[in-house]
């Protein structure tokens, strides 16, 4: 660390940011002008999880006014190669479904039209021919053999599958007193930023240049992933980021495909290209953390010592291994022993693929599903032994003196105190009182409990991490992948005032003020002197293949490069003055706006006089002494090295640590869990900002809050997407956030400029858990599984449901099936054989189903036909086939239909029985139906009312249809059907 | 996510609006405060030719006494009802239920005929209407009608409502001397629709409970005054008998789970309010 | 009056006190005519369907939901969005002021329509509860901080704006 005095540095100072966000001057990506022409895309979403493409028809889509291109799979195919992948698998990684469709909102065509309106209009006139496939959802179920495989070419859903061993975790686990075993199904959720996705791509055909503006949170490693996809060396991609951003979470890392389509699209259209994606877009398909099945095993001493972990992670990417996954599953490599030293770890990591939206970054990348089972685990182990979940961590943590400890996988946490965090949380937390809160609340018979768990945050990932998923022979062959390059350029113009740039590029986190505060620091000078700017350019700007927002990374990396390169300028600078000043380099400070020599006579003058001599007057340097201009400093920590060949990987190069503790109260009837407290302790080494820390702390949490609660990315068994809307995807709310209390200590890290540690991610660890705990704890539950919604929680701790009455049906439902069944009858005043012969003419039918035109007869029992359902004002037009088998004349049929349309596709069949009844025909149904595509994933909640209501309508039609002259029947009929259970 | 074309009118007069609805039938839709019809343009789950603006009609407005009733006309937000200073004396089940509606940036724009128009099987409004006996106006050009509010809502989203009427107006009955009224519901966050409300109305000799968010319209439940096992064993019938849905925010169980208990404490409300 | 679908229809209304106009489709969102036709960008749009709040701006003192508002709803009405809140280009409101104080932004996308709604509120009810507070942001959506420190600045805004809080 340098000696400058850090008058600002560690300053809650108000952001520089804040006042253009406040007054409605920010400049976001769809707040910025485009180039006259531009056009505006949308995209074509699959309605299927799995299907083959047989057809796409988009001549009348082209021919839809303001409609410049309609571009398919096979037209971004002929101008791209597929997207390369960190896994060695034969995936073939398309931004654009090419021939299947591998998930729901997979996109499938794209329309450039002169506006967002007009290029939705001719979405729906664009008209495909599918052919469904069974769907693969469940990460254990895709291993199967017999499962439906996503890739044929790959021979198998399971995609990469490795074993590790650290230690002698079989010896470990031979010798345990006990051994104690959890398994556990981590959910899939996201960071849902507020702002989504947006791209504006232009195409230069004479210089072969893509230009592409984009909202994106890198260019990292992916801009490699993109300029190979477009055939471009990597400076025929430029990219650049708006000058803000609203939001990511890491969710933004998922531009990149969607940057392909708009780049391709630009090129077609022959003009630029802007998209925006709209909200439905970004919950069916923007980005997910994976969802990861987990059993994990700990050999334990009978005194709460764990000697062993043996852990089996099963990682569901979904629909493809896209860049740079499976990073979420080796992120955490070097920390699979948490807070703790365990000295023996046996892993298996395999990747599978399912038929779900692919999985990227998003906050926590990794943490939170490795944490779930393993904080949950110590939390049973203590229950098992009998032993205060508090002793069984404190047993096991990283002693103080110990730092820096190498884990057992190969990571080098870089300093911390966890004990003292754990007394520090305890004390200033008030667990004692918590405790009595506790006691008071079950004396009164209400369910309370306490959680805790320690986590560790690494941050600054190493860029080599990712290959610990290769084998060292394949590892060997590829050439090393290691660091983690961090740049920053400080400059200095003729007036002598202070630019500073960084290869970062905010989302939000308040870059620029804490760099303006770094480097006035460094220089004596006031923050509001330095002007940051973070719009990153990769045809201009320094930056590398680790550059970009994301493992917590600013502060560590960034803002040390920053200080370093404003230090070097400083050191310039300094003899610059001691020429000017006739007095020696190291007696120059810089202070309060002015160089001087140190001492009260002193010679001084202003800052900018000394810092823009350069300009002016390059003559007068001092020999040897470069031009004080521009500085850009580029830094990468050597601790950061490749895997070895025993698969150790030092994954990330800070540790913070973070310890929470909470009181909370579960209704049993509800499920509702309240939070009475939560404590969350960090030491996250020196903090640069304390409100922002703060603020990274509250919103992380806030963030974790809803995984635990509220959020999850739900999929029906049969691939439909349930959550498509934020009336589904629920994110917290100020009614549902409380206060938390906020405690900290600060252990310096030892391996960056500053001393600084990444925070941001910390609580998406740690929370989730540390919740799960203490809700089995009030509940005394041992299979807590996320989001806690409150029917689970009310199912964990119900008691026996009282029984319906006497004569109730009790209704059979068998919980993730969405199959919509019913059953009912209709009496109809007319002869069986009449009844019977209306359903053998497909004429008769197709008049039943409402809005139904254009029949196209393929037998008496067979036609498809155009239709028009709907309930309320929710109506789409749909292409229906409906087919009678299983004929039993003149007693029963089975009928059963089939519809596709802009607003999805559902499917069904019934039994359809008649007997004869006094004056008439008894008409009894059975049914099972399921809906899928877009209108399940976005009014889900009225959905299968819908649908009963739309069977409802047909048999009513029926029933009219087959006895149309008796006046006053209709009434009748529906009196009859209400009563029917549909 | 952008609408699909549709006509815009902006009726300078009910017979302007109701010469649109006579003329466009189920291609029409009205739009008052746009809360629950814009989503569902913006989503092109619905594809109107015309949309029929009725927020400029004087007539439509404002709130009135009529006999034992208020009358709310369309063009009534639903914030001008919840800040009307007599609501909690008039109506005092409907200024327990509207907070929950909702949040006060949609409550700013939505009417209260609108969700009835809507009539989404958890919603606060249908609730109350059903729950107090409130009727429906209807109005087209052949013929004003008034509907019972138990009759109007006829199962998820749909109504008795002709594709050619709009809803003119909603009544709800005052609260009398003798009654107590209650309301409550859950929900997954404050604001969300609910997962199950109860609406409860207590005299000396009668409980009734009305239930939202359970089966695919409110239903309203009377027994003699009950207590103990005996109001146990009713809400029970009736929390089976409302075949609750199964969905992603709650299951089966939990709904006539909640239907039990807090069909329970709205009545125990209900009934210290008499 | 009837528009047809297919025309542009020219709308006039008052936006921040100054009297503009813009030539709109029926169909048009009230979010794009703001944001794009006219060019006042800090009104933001997060779902388009009326759930984040990013978009909400004030028709005639009342908050509402630019993306459930057709612009041809806005013709003749009082409009105020964030660009009109401060008092003058280069200072901020009490209101704006308490926000950047407390930290009670970061990506600031969200905050525009907050600061919306807030405002009509304080306005309305000048001596709130936390709940009530609570209640109010808890309209909208933001994924960055948490929340207390946007109902911290808002508690402390209402005392600045009453007069009786602490002087800062």
């Amino acid at each position: 660390m340098r000696a400058e005095r850090m008058t600002w540095t560690g300053q809650s100072l108000p952001r520089v940011e804040d006042a253009s966000l406040l007054t409605g001057r920010g400049r976001f990506i769809d707040d910025l002008g485009v180039r006259p022409g531009t056009l505006e895309a949308a995209i074509l979403r699959a309605p299927h999880a799995h299907a083959d493409i047989l057809a796409i028809d988009i001549a009348a889509a082209s021919r839809m006014p303001g409609v410049v291109a309609v571009i398919t799979g096979r037209d971004v195919a002929a101008l791209t190669t597929p997207m390369v992948a960190g896994l060695k698998v034969k995936v073939q990684n398309w931004p654009i479904a090419v021939d299947r469709v591998r998930y729901v909102g997979e996109p499938v065509a794209i329309v450039v039209a002169a506006d967002r309106y007009r290029a939705e209009d001719a979405l729906d006139a664009i008209a495909v021919d599918y052919r469904p496939l069974p769907a693969s959802m469940d990460p254990i179920a895709s291993l199967a053999a017999e499962a439906p495989t996503l890739h044929p070419t790959a021979g198998s859903n399971l995609v990469s599958d490795r074993h590790f061993s650290y230690g002698d975790p079989e010896g470990a686990f031979a010798a345990a007193d006990r051994v104690f075993e959890i398994a556990i199904r981590y959910p899939r959720n996201t960071g849902a930023p507020m702002e989504t996705f947006g791209i504006v791509a232009e195409y230069d055909p004479h210089e072969g240049v893509y230009d592409i503006l984009a909202n994106f949170q890198g260019p990292f490693s992916i801009h490699t992933v993109l300029a190979r996809a477009l055939k471009v060396p990597g400076n025929k991609l430029r990219m650049r980021m708006p000058p803000d951003s609203g939001g990511s979470f890491g969710v933004k890392q998922g531009v990149a495909p969607y940057a392909l389509l708009i780049a391709v699209a630009s090129r077609i259209a022959g003009r630029p290209v802007k998209w925006i994606e709209d909200r439905l877009e970004h919950l069916v398909g923007a980005v997910a953390a994976t969802n990861r099945v987990t059993t994990l095993k700990a050999a334990v001493t009978s005194d709460g010592r764990i000697t062993a972990l043996d852990y089996d992670q099963v990682e569901d990417c979904g629909a493809y291994p896209r860049a740079p996954e499976p990073a979420t599953l080796y992120r955490m490599h070097g920390n699979m022993s948490g807070a703790y030293a365990i000295d023996n770890i046996a892993i298996r990591n395999r990747v599978v693929l399912t038929n779900k939206a692919p999985t990227g970054l998003v906050r926590g990348f990794g943490g939170p599903q490795v944490y779930f089972a393993l904080e949950r685990l110590i939390h049973r182990i203590a229950v098992g032994l009998g032993l205060d979940p508090l002793d069984v961590i404190r047993r096991n943590l990283i002693t103080a003196g110990a730092f820096p400890y190498r884990t057992a996988t190969g990571a080098l946490y870089d300093s911390g105190d966890y004990g003292a965090a754990v007394a520090l949380a305890i004390g200033d937390g008030r667990l004692a009182d918590l405790r009595e809160r506790q006691a008071a609340a079950r004396r009164a018979g209400r369910s309370y409990g306490i959680g805790f768990t320690a986590v560790v945050e690494p941050s600054v990932s190493n860029m080599g991490y990712i290959t610990t998923v290769l084998s060292a022979e394949e590892r060997a062959k590829a050439g090393p992948k290691n660091g983690a390059q961090a740049s920053a350029t400080v400059a200095i113009d003729p007036t002598g005032s202070v630019s500073v740039t960084a290869s970062s590029t905010p989302q939000g986190q308040g870059h620029r003020t804490v760099l303006a505060q770094v480097v006035a620091d460094v220089f004596g000078l006031q923050p509001q002197e330095i002007r940051v700017v973070c719009e990153l350019d990769t045809g201009k700007d320094a930056w590398s293949i680790a550059s970009g927002n994301y493992s917590s990374r600013f502060a560590a990396a960034v803002a040390g490069a920053a200080h370093i390169a404003a230090g070097r300028l400083k050191d310039r600078l300094a003899e610059v003055a001691a020429s000017q000043f006739q007095a020696r380099a190291a007696d120059i400070v810089f202070a309060g706006g002015k160089i001087a020599v140190k001492g009260e006579s002193g010679a001084s003058a202003p800052f900018g006089r000394i810092a823009g001599l350069t300009h002016w007057s390059p003559g007068l340097l001092p020999d040897g002494i470069e031009q004080t201009i521009r500085e850009t400093a580029f830094w990468t920590p050597p601790e950061l090295t490749a895997p070895d060949g025993a698969d150790h990987v030092n994954s990330s190069l800070c540790h913070g640590f973070i310890f929470d503790m909470c009181g909370v109260e579960v209704d049993r009837v509800s499920g509702r869990v309240r939070i009475d407290r939560y404590v969350t302790a960090h030491d996250c080494g020196r903090v640069l900002h304390p409100g922002m820390v703060d603020g990274q702390i509250r919103g992380g949490f806030a963030q974790a809050l809803g995984a635990t609660f509220l959020e999850e990315l739900a999929y029906a068994e049969d691939g439909a997407f349930l959550t498509g809307t934020f009336a589904d995807y629920l994110l917290p709310t100020a009614t549902e956030v409380p206060d938390i209390e906020v405690l900290h200590m600060e252990s310096p890290s030892p391996f960056t400029p500053l001393g600084a540690k990444g925070v941001g991610e910390g609580n998406c660890m740690s929370t989730p858990v540390c919740i799960a705990n203490a809700v089995a704890d009030a509940l005394g539950v041992a299979d807590i599984t996320l989001p806690l919604t409150p029917a689970r929680v009310a199912a964990l701790a119900a008691d026996p449901e009282p029984a319906p009455p006497a004569g109730a049906a009790r209704p059979q439902a068998r919980a993730g099936d969405r199959t919509l069944r019913g059953e009912g009858s209709a009496f109809v005043a007319a002869p069986r054989a009449e009844v019977w012969a209306t359903l053998l003419d497909a004429d008769a039918l197709a008049s039943l189903i409402p809005g139904c035109h254009g029949v196209r007869k393929l037998s008496p029992t067979h036609f498809t036909a155009e239709v028009t359902l709907g309930i309320g004002p929710v109506k789409g037009r749909y292409t229906a086939e409906v087919k009678l088998s299983d004929l039993d004349a003149p007693s029963a049929a089975t009928l059963s239909g089939s519809v596709t349309g802009a607003l999805g596709s559902g499917g069904g069949s019934g039994r359809i029985t008649l007997d004869d009844a006094e004056g008439g025909t008894r008409i009894t149904y059975v049914y099972e139906a399921a809906v899928g595509g877009k209108v399940a994933s976005i009014g889900g909640r009225l959905l299968d009312g819908a649908a009963r209501a739309i069977i409802g309508q047909f048999f009513a039609a029926l029933a009219r249809h087959a006895s149309p002259k008796r006046p006053g029947l209709l009434a009748r009929v529906r009196a009859l059907l209400k009563g029917g259970r549909s | 996510m952008k609408p699909a074309a549709f006509d815009y009118i902006r009726a300078e007069s009910l017979e302007e609006a109701l010469a649109a609805l006579a003329q466009h039938g189920a291609e029409a839709r009205v739009i008052a405060g746009g809360q629950s019809l814009l989503p569902m343009l913006n989503m092109r789950l619905a594809r109107p030719q015309v949309i029929v603006d009725i927020m400029r009609l004087d007539a439509l407005r404002p709130l009135r006494r009529e006999g034992n009733t208020i009358v709310v006309p369309a063009g009534v937000r639903q914030a001008e009802l919840l800040a009307w200073p007599e609501l909690a004396a008039r109506l005092p089940l409907v200024a327990a239920a509207l907070p929950h509606l909702g949040h006060t940036q949609t409550r700013s724009r939505g009417t209260v005929c609108g969700s009835a128009a809507h009539a989404d099987p958890s919603a606060e409004i249908p609730l109350c209407l059903v729950a107090l006996g409130g009727e429906i106006h209807l109005r087209s050009r052949r013929k004003a009608r008034r509907v019972a509010a138990a009759d109007f809502f006829t199962g998820m989203m749909a109504t008795d409502k002709a594709d050619d009427e709009m809803i003119e107006a909603v009544t709800f009955p005052m609260a009398q001397p003798g009654s107590g009224f209650a309301f409550t519901e859950f929900s997954r966050r404050h604001g969300d629709f609910a997962i199950v409300g109860c609406a409860a109305r207590v005299t000396a000799d009668r409980i009734e409970l009305t239930v939202c968010g359970v089966a695919d319209r409110p239903e309203r439940r009377a027994w003699p005054a009950l207590s103990g096992s005996a109001l146990d064993d009713a809400l029970n019938a009736f929390a089976w008998e409302l075949d609750a849905r199964e969905d992603l925010h709650a299951s089966a169980r939990l709904r006539r789970d909640l239907v039990r208990s807090l069909g329970r404490a709205v009545i125990k409300e209900a009934a210290s309010c008499v | 009056m009837r528009l047809s679908a297919d025309a542009q229809h020219l709308i006039r209304f008052t936006l921040n006190g100054s009297p503009v106009n813009a030539r709109v489709e029926p169909r048009l969102l009230a979010t794009d005519a703001l944001r794009h036709s006219i060019g006042a960008t800090g009104t933001h749009v997060g779902c388009e369907h009326g759930v984040c709040g990013a978009c909400t701006i004030q028709i005639d003192g009342a908050p509402a939901r630019a993306c459930l508002t057709l612009a041809v709803q806005l013709d003749g009405r009082d409009v105020r969005t964030v660009e009109g809140l401060a008092p003058a280009p280069d200072r901020l409101g009490v209101l704006q002021e308490a926000f950047r104080r407390h930290h009670a932004l970061h990506c600031g996308f969200c905050t525009a329509g907050i600061l919306m709604s807030v405002d009509a509120f304080l306005k309305a009810t000048p001596d709130p509860h936390e709940q009530e507070v609570r209640e109010v942001v808890g309209g909208h959506l933001c994924r960055c901080t948490g929340y207390t420190s946007i109902v911290a600045a808002v508690i402390e805004a209402a005392a600045l704006l009453r007069g009786d809080g602490p002087h800062v």
